[in-house]
């Protein structure tokens, strides 16, 4: 019997063929929406100038988006400052658009004083934020552009120990506005011992200095083990060690991008020569959308907060009553707060009076 | 004491005389040999690269030895040199050799000062050197010579071109040090891309005027070898202790899963040529040019500044005497001024104090003055006062006994007089 004013759900058993409702279909009809709506995603690529970035970005998305671009001097990068390029390209797989947007940051840390290097870069994601921000809160939201960067690679070179200063300082700057991902660059430097060796340095500094880096969700109780046991190596296995190739050569009786050295040759996709294949599973095959979730859910929202309680603040001193932005005022405290107010006053109400009746006496006697 | 002229008969041309037999100074080569050889050769090699990139797995591979290091870290604040010396002898041979590291280059995030301290210790080798070939008591040959014969510059296999950091700190080099630049882990660059990365980095070296090492070309017996040399730079070495089997011999290599590089194999890398190049042909004429060159210029700049000339305002040769003379007088005249100057700045303090203190004296024997003149005011006030009240008081005396004596001798005196008196009395 349903008693009205109780909140309980009943459970019912699975049903039966007869009892078939259809919401099953849930999934395949989000499925053909988005395939006709299309896909967007903004990925950041930063490091020093020579760490084979462009090369990792034509391997991963097998394109070439790099065509006749012009390498600055050495003399010409003395001074040189960060610059913001944005490369968009639109792609189809079997059907599925991708809008990819590449954000190149030419000139990071090529400078002789690299002071502060990444202000053009951080400037950017807010600015993105701030265009989404405006646009979210205005009246017409029909065609909202998302330009937010969901994902940053960060190259760290190979050829030193560890972190340097300008890692460090770069992604403390970034961690709380963008998904970064580190990766170690031109991998085919190392030797497999030293690999490991810079990983376990790597991570221990970015635990060390405190830097949030993108972490992948724990999966589900109820995935299957080879599941849980790939999502496992996955994740010892970052930082990625990584190695992009422009060419392809030929190996193992195979055409494969890949590198060609006089002692043998390397191959990209080959999961015991380097982890692209891992970085390019994660990133596309399964953790692009939840990339572009936590972008959203995390960064933006702790921007917009961010950005809220300024204007918030700001009004109050302009004594301003109208907001620009259309927001909700304050929430109010729940009944039990207020109550637990309310006696906390009549409380200090009651301990004042009793003072000023001390007093009063007091001099009273003195009198 | 300048030597009297001597009368000097000389025959201006020089004659070729054939000998009639074997003289034996043809063996004046090996005697030198056998003479340097009982010295023993020195020999300082500065590396300067970035934090972990192979500097000191470098020297290890060239002199086959594991000379101690430990691993750098990238957080120093700035740039300092770590030199080391080291003793090593093969077959008869003693050699002395300083490896100077630049530990912390390339680290910092402002890079813009990066370069002194190198130009710094370089300096102030030749600074060293140059003092004891001015001394008087001076022991040349038996000093340890420590100016720096060879820079290996570490050039970081991006496969683009130099870093903006490498350009500066080479240009500000060059003319101080025998540069030598060296495309380090050169195993991360397939033969198209090291190709294109050396031309790169030596054209872009040549339009900004940086003067690298050329092998020398001048002797026949090695001119050959040098110029082909001098046409691989910048090497492209790979380092590694490390022994892996290949076929059936140990070599030094490193070992990949697509492969296994070896450093001494010249088709994997230049090693074999900078070794050759560095140690085997060159290394003597190396320590030749930085005394020829980089450190005859370095003393010329430096006496220059301290005032010497070789020749005078009148184009006449100067000779060191009358240079070190006049320079002398310059300085003793330099010490009585300054001593003028102190002296007088201690008798200009010590008049300034003298007056303050006068002043002072005089400001207190105002006030003692004054204090004393107050002083006696008050006395005299006082004393005022008291004459006054004594007067009053033998005034009051003086009618209190009036009136006792009246009243005694005339008792009933007339209320009118006593009134009278009283009246009186009262005023």
């Amino acid at each position: 019997p349903n008693q009205t004013g109780r909140n309980r759900s009943h459970t019912v058993g699975k049903l039966t063929e007869k009892q078939y409702v259809g919401f099953a279909t849930l999934p395949n009809q989000v499925h053909r929406k988005s395939v006709k709506k299309g896909f967007d995603f903004t990925l950041m690529v930063a490091g020093e100038s020579g760490m084979g970035k462009s090369t990792l970005v034509n391997s991963l998305f097998l394109t070439d988006l790099y065509k006749d671009r012009k390498l600055l001097n050495a003399e010409e990068r003395i001074n040189q400052t960060v610059e913001i390029i944005k490369h968009t390209v639109d792609i189809e797989e079997k059907g599925v658009k991708l809008k990819l947007t590449i954000v190149d940051t030419p000139g990071f840390g090529d400078a002789v004083n690299n002071n502060e290097c990444w202000k053009p870069i951080t400037d950017y994601i807010d600015q993105q934020f701030e265009q989404y921000f405006r646009d979210e809160s205005g009246l017409n939201r029909k065609n909202i552009q998302d330009n937010r960067v969901h994902c940053c690679l960060y190259f760290i070179p190979p050829f030193g120990h560890g972190l340097r200063p300008v890692d460090v300082e770069f992604m403390k700057a970034l961690h709380e506005k963008v998904n970064i991902i580190p990766l170690i660059a031109k991998a085919d430097c190392l030797t497999p011992n030293e690999i490991k060796k810079l990983k376990d340095r790597i991570r221990e500094e970015i635990d060390k200095f405190g830097i949030k880096v993108y972490q992948f969700p724990e999966c589900d109780s109820d995935e299957d083990e080879e599941f849980k046991q790939l999502d496992k190596e996955l994740k010892e296995c970052t930082p990625f060690a990584v190695i992009g190739s422009n060419t392809v050569v030929e190996a193992r009786g195979q055409r494969v991008r890949g590198r060609l050295y006089p002692w043998g040759i390397v191959e990209v996709e080959n999961q015991s020569h380097c982890d692209f294949v891992k970085l390019r599973n994660m990133l596309i095959r399964s953790h692009m959308h939840d990339l572009k979730d936590v972008t959203c859910d995390v960064h933006y929202e702790n921007y917009r907060a961010q950005c809220i309680q300024e204007m918030t603040s700001k009004l109050a001193q302009d004594n301003r009553m109208e907001s620009p932005i259309p927001i909700l005022p304050l929430s109010t405290p729940d009944v039990d707060t207020e109550k637990l107010i309310k006696m906390k006053d009549e409380e200090l109400k009651r301990m004042q009076e009793m003072l000023n009746k001390m007093q009063q006496q007091m001099h009273d006697k003195e009198q | 004491m300048a030597a009297t002229d001597v009368d000097v008969f000389s025959n201006e041309e020089k004659r070729n005389l054939s000998l009639g037999g074997h003289v034996g100074f043809d063996s004046l080569p090996e005697q030198l040999v056998s003479k340097s050889v009982t010295q023993g050769f020195c020999f300082n090699i500065l590396c300067v690269g970035e934090t972990g990139i192979g500097k000191s797995t470098l020297m290890n591979t060239l002199f086959n030895t594991m000379f101690e290091n430990e691993e750098a870290s990238h957080y120093q604040n700035g740039v300092y040199l770590r030199p080391r010396t080291y003793d090593l002898q093969e077959s008869n041979v003693r050699l002395k050799l300083t490896i100077v590291d630049t530990v912390g280059f390339g680290d910092q995030i402002n890079k813009e000062d990066s370069y002194k301290p190198i130009v710094d210790y370089i300096d102030t080798q030749f600074e060293n050197y140059l003092q004891e070939e001015l001394k008087i008591k001076r022991s040349l040959f038996n000093y340890h010579d420590t100016r720096i014969h060879i820079c290996l510059y570490f050039i970081a296999p991006t496969g683009h071109s130099l870093k903006s950091l490498d350009l500066v700190t080479m240009k500000k080099l060059d003319s101080k040090v025998n540069i030598i630049p060296i495309i380090a882990k050169a195993d991360t660059i397939s033969k198209s891309e090291l190709h294109k990365f050396k031309i790169k980095i030596m054209s872009e070296l040549v339009s900004n005027g940086v003067q690298i090492y050329q092998f020398p070309t001048d002797d026949e017996t090695v001119s050959e070898i040098n110029a082909s040399m001098n046409a691989h730079l910048p090497f492209a070495v790979v380092g590694s202790v490390e022994e892996v089997k290949v076929g059936n011999k140990a070599v030094r290599a490193r070992q990949y899963p697509w492969g296994v590089v070896q450093v001494e194999n010249e088709s994997h890398c230049d090693f074999v040529k900078l070794r050759e190049m560095l140690i085997r042909v060159n290394m003597e004429d190396l320590r030749e040019q930085t005394h020829a060159r980089h450190y005859e210029l370095y003393r010329r700049c430096k006496l220059e500044e301290m005032g010497f000339k070789d020749t005078d305002p009148d184009s006449e040769p100067f000779s060191l005497q009358e240079t070190y003379e006049a320079k002398r007088k310059e300085f003793l005249g330099d010490l009585q001024r300054k001593e003028e100057e102190m002296r007088q700045m201690f008798v200009n303090k010590v008049k300034e104090t003298e007056a303050e203190l006068k002043d002072k004296e005089r400001e207190l024997h105002e006030k003692f003055e004054q204090l004393k003149r107050m002083h006696q005011e008050e006395k005299k006030k006082v004393e005022d006062k008291r004459g006054y009240l004594e007067e009053e008081m033998n005034a009051f005396n003086k009618r209190k006994a009036a009136a006792e004596t009246l009243s005694l001798s005339q008792p009933v005196k007339k209320d009118k007089d006593k009134k009278k008196h009283k009246v009186q009395l009262d005023c």
